[in-house]
């Protein structure tokens, strides 16, 4: 039997729509072409929850920031995922930007943003004081805040499949077509899949997936971003999100206190032509720590734990591109570009009541279950509930991974949760992601891996596909 | 924070030693033989003697023992005779927290979350290595970029191979025991790389690592970009000039499948920071007086989390004197106070201990910033020692004994490595 919707994509606004359906009586599928989902975009961004009153208005962008921003608080009460409004600086150096800080307060008030406020040099560096004392000014918007996006995608999945929904995940959508009842036909590899609504959240590749179904002629291009993570001992140095003033391209480069402690500095914004090219560069690191130091000097190079690059998914035009196409039942989620993850909950809403103007029957799911169980930060829990834990569970006292203090069966609960990776394992428990970037972690979760999934070590990959971590001691040719 | 209610592991103990590799087994028995009766010994792995397991290539006790041991020899030798004083050894355990009152908080796998409560604690946790992030090489993060530690792991431990075709980064000792030791396993090893315009690990295992084995080591060589989507096909590597800038017009490239990286080690002070120690810059470990007490009563340190050290023998030499002033502290018998401070001058990075008494012998540890033939250490006026050469990569020791001091009536000591 078809099932009524498809989503092609398991990035954030995906998972979202997936979640948002599944309050209905509906047989949704989401198809995501990564052995998880999140693990494009999705992961390598700067995990923020915007203010509100970044994007212009008469955009999408500028009605789904504000509108998604509020969002948040009642989703991470049901999911359970790393958010805190921890707030925003957008610094001005000179009268001009000053005036442009202005601009942007006044389009704020103008949605009824709370608690914008133009500060002025001292106060921002009473409150901020690594922030240069170059600067003169800036907006303070407390709706801002930080958010671990990769969780908030494995969370929304996680309800979304508990309230019904199916997932394929290593499974690229590779043609598309009409069958004559009216429902498509979706080719996935070597399988068919059917459903009588597609919503295409393809991220980088919805404009591929458009073209197969002749539902949109929009090219999505890519724009690269490489984001840095400081040491964790860095913590505290910078608390809110501190902007400079941006530009037409970018938000510029940021200083991102993130949900976990680590100070992370970045992104750029270039285009590139290939949309798998998520390399760092020198010229990138360059640019990310000069124009850094500018707005707070302490910042040292010297202090870089990791590196990253994301592709940001840019449509003509620069707004979403969401809506009906010329083919009835196809709706297309694509341009998702910043604020895309802020927008997403609002996204999905809206995608929901375009379905149901296409003709998509919404009933109510009586058994939906709007909450996630909450998962065990053993770290952070008070001595007297770890001790319980613990009594438990040995496996809550046997440390896996020092840097982050994760236990093994936090890993091991990760595992059950569908982590099939190295990575899996990373973004589910922040196990390797600290200072030792795994060094001394990786061998213990490999083998966790191996015995809690049956595998030989030899199968475990860092992503999936070819990203093998050790191979046989024989001699012989590369299995 | 720990709290009253907690249940105690067992009782309070005279001295506990939080890392049971080389360092804290040192500490544990330099603890036993000044007195101290209950000691613990606390690791994190199922088995104490830490990294030396590993280490199954042969160099290890020459300067201790004599002779020319493995590291599992070395470190069976130091367990047994943990074991033989009748220390505590607590494994598949991880020191979370040290009170001001130096109650410890423990993560353990046997005993769930438990206290204890000590006299004296002595810090050994040793250091990590540098990872890629650290010194930011740029390119696509395929699987296939490790640590030569892990590596080394995977291979003598797991009975794995971290890849068929490696480049080896950085040409610290890990990195060129790697470089051997995948050879004999059959692995193509492409080279060593290294930045700088000499190597960073000791000369004796660049001879008998690479040269022994036909592998090239290039100095003032550097990856500059690893490619490959899902796993390493190649890295790109150029010269650099004498501001250490690769000159990318002379760049190539070189197939491989794996990426080594032996870019250092760094002193591992989470707990230290924590705790709020006295951190040195330099080092990254924490300051230490001549007892290796660090800024906090009754915390002492030894080994790689004080200063990165080139061989083990110089770690148990330092690990057993800090465990000696331990358990001297917890008897309440406390040598003179330190009143000299060393001062890193001319050519030297850092000397450890900090400070010295000028009633006692000690012996100071000091690392060069850069290689001079025919030099002298100078401790102001006041000593100078002779050396045909100093490196980098090799740490010198100079034994300092009172007599220089007696004449000496200053605060602080200034140290510099000159040519002769």
């Amino acid at each position: 039997m078809a099932h009524d919707v498809a989503i092609v994509g398991g990035g954030v606004v995906g998972c979202a729509i997936a979640r948002e359906l599944s309050r209905f009586r509906l047989r949704v599928l989401l198809i995501e072409k990564e052995c998880e989902v999140g693990a494009g975009t999705s992961k390598s961004n700067s995990g923020i929850i915007h203010a509100g009153y970044h994007a212009g208005n008469g955009t999408l962008k500028g009605e789904l920031e504000w509108a998604g921003n509020q969002k948040w608080d009642t989703l991470r009460a049901e999911l359970d995922f790393g958010f805190e409004r921890i707030g925003e600086l957008m610094v001005a150096f000179d009268a001009d930007q000053v005036a442009i800080l202005e601009k942007y307060r006044d389009q704020g008030l103008r949605r009824a943003i709370p608690g914008l406020e133009v500060w002025d040099g001292e106060r921002v560096r009473r409150e901020e004081p690594a922030i240069s004392a170059a600067v003169v000014a800036a907006l303070h918007a407390p709706t801002a805040g930080v958010v671990n996006p990769y969780e908030v995608c494995f969370s929304l999945i996680d309800n979304a499949r508990a309230n019904g929904v199916d997932l394929m995940v290593d499974s690229r959508v590779t043609g598309i077509r009409r069958d004559a009842d009216g429902t498509f036909a979706i080719a996935v590899g070597s399988r068919t899949v059917g459903a009588r609504f597609i919503v295409n959240c393809a991220g980088l590749y919805s404009d591929e997936i458009a073209r197969m179904a002749g539902a949109g002629d929009f090219v999505v291009r890519a724009r690269k971003g490489e984001e840095y993570l400081l040491d964790k001992r860095l913590r505290g140095m910078v608390k809110k999100i501190v902007f400079p003033c941006p530009t037409p391209e970018s938000k510029g480069i940021l200083v991102i206190p993130t949900y976990d402690g680590t100070l992370m500095v970045g992104p750029t914004a270039h285009f590139v032509d290939d949309k798998e090219d998520r390399t760092t560069t020198a010229a990138g690191s360059d640019e990310v720590f000069r124009n850094v130091r500018r707005v707070v000097p302490g910042i040292s190079e010297r202090d870089c734990i990791a590196e990253f690059a994301g592709l940001r998914a840019v449509a003509a035009g620069e707004d979403f591109i969401i809506g009906p196409s010329e083919v009835k039942g196809f709706i297309n989620c694509a341009g998702i570009q910043s604020p895309g993850l802020t927008a997403a909950p609002a996204i999905a809403e809206l995608v929901r009541d375009m379905l149901q103007d296409e003709g998509l029957a919404l009933e109510p799911n009586p058994s939906f279950v709007p909450s996630v169980r909450k998962r065990v930060h053993f770290a952070t829990l008070s001595t007297e509930e770890q001790i319980r834990l613990a009594d438990e569970d040995r496996r809550y006292g046997r440390i896996g991974c020092r840097c982050e203090q994760i236990s093994e069966r936090e890993i091991v609960d990760a595992i059950h949760a569908g982590a099939r990776t190295l990575d899996g394992i990373k973004f589910r428990t922040r196990a390797g992601m600290g200072r030792c970037q795994g060094g001394f972690c990786s061998w213990r979760c490999m083998e966790l891996l191996s015995s809690e999934l049956d595998i030989p070590m030899t199968e475990i990959t860092k992503r999936g596909g070819g990203s093998w971590i050790v191979c046989e001691r024989e001699e012989g040719d590369d299995a | 924070m720990i709290t009253d209610e907690i249940r105690h592991l067992a009782r309070a103990y005279d001295v506990v030693i939080s890392g049971g590799g080389p360092a804290g087994m040192a500490a544990a028995i330099g603890a036993r033989s000044q007195g101290a009766e209950k000691i613990l010994l606390i690791d994190r792995e199922r088995e104490a003697g830490g990294i030396l397991w590993q280490c199954i290539h042969h160099g290890f006790g020459l300067h201790h023992f004599g002779e020319e041991l493995t590291g599992p020899e070395y470190a069976q030798r130091y367990l047994e005779e943990v074991l033989e004083n009748d220390i505590d050894v607590l494994t598949d355990t991880y020191v979370c927290d040290i009170s001001p009152e130096r109650q410890l908080k423990l993560m353990s796998g046997r005993h769930g979350i438990a206290v204890v409560d000590a006299k004296a604690v002595v810090l050994a946790m040793g250091a990590r290595e540098r990872t890629r992030g650290a010194i930011r090489i740029p390119g696509e993060r395929p699987s296939g970029v490790l640590t030569a530690g892990l590596a080394q792991k995977f291979v003598n431990m797991m009975g794995y191979l971290p890849g068929r075709r490696v480049v080896i980064l950085g040409s610290g000792d890990i990195g060129l025991i790697m470089a051997r030791r995948l050879t004999l396993e059959g692995v193509e090893v492409k080279g060593v790389f290294e930045i700088m315009p000499h190597a960073n690990g000791l000369n004796r295992n660049i001879v008998q690592c690479l040269h022994d084995y036909d592998i090239p080591l290039h100095l003032s060589t550097t990856v500059v970009d690893i490619h490959g989507r899902q796993r390493v096909e190649k890295v790109t590597v150029a010269p650099v000039d004498g501001a250490l800038k690769p000159d990318l017009s002379r760049a190539w490239d070189i197939d491989c499948d794996t990426v080594l990286l032996s870019i250092g080690l760094i002193p591992e002070n989470e707990l230290s920071r924590k705790i709020d120690l006295r951190l040195d810059p330099v080092t990254s470990g924490p300051v230490v007086n001549s007892t290796m007490e660090t800024s906090m009563n009754g915390v002492f340190a030894c080994g790689n989390v004080v200063h990165i050290h080139d061989l083990v023998d110089f770690v148990s030499e330092e690990s057993v004197l800090a465990g000696r002033n331990a358990g001297a502290y917890i008897t309440g018998r406390r040598p003179p106070k330190d009143n000299i401070r060393l001062l890193p001058g001319d050519n030297v990075a850092y000397c450890v201990p900090h400070t010295l008494s000028s009633e006692r012998e000690h012996i100071v540890y000091m690392r060069v910033r850069k290689p001079i033939e025919k030099c002298s250490v100078r401790f102001g006026e006041v000593l100078e020692k002779k050396l045909r050469y100093v490196f980098p990569a090799e740490m010198v020791n100079i034994k300092v004994k009172p007599q220089f001091l007696e004449n000496f009536h200053g605060d602080a000591l200034r140290v510099d490595v000159v040519q002769r």
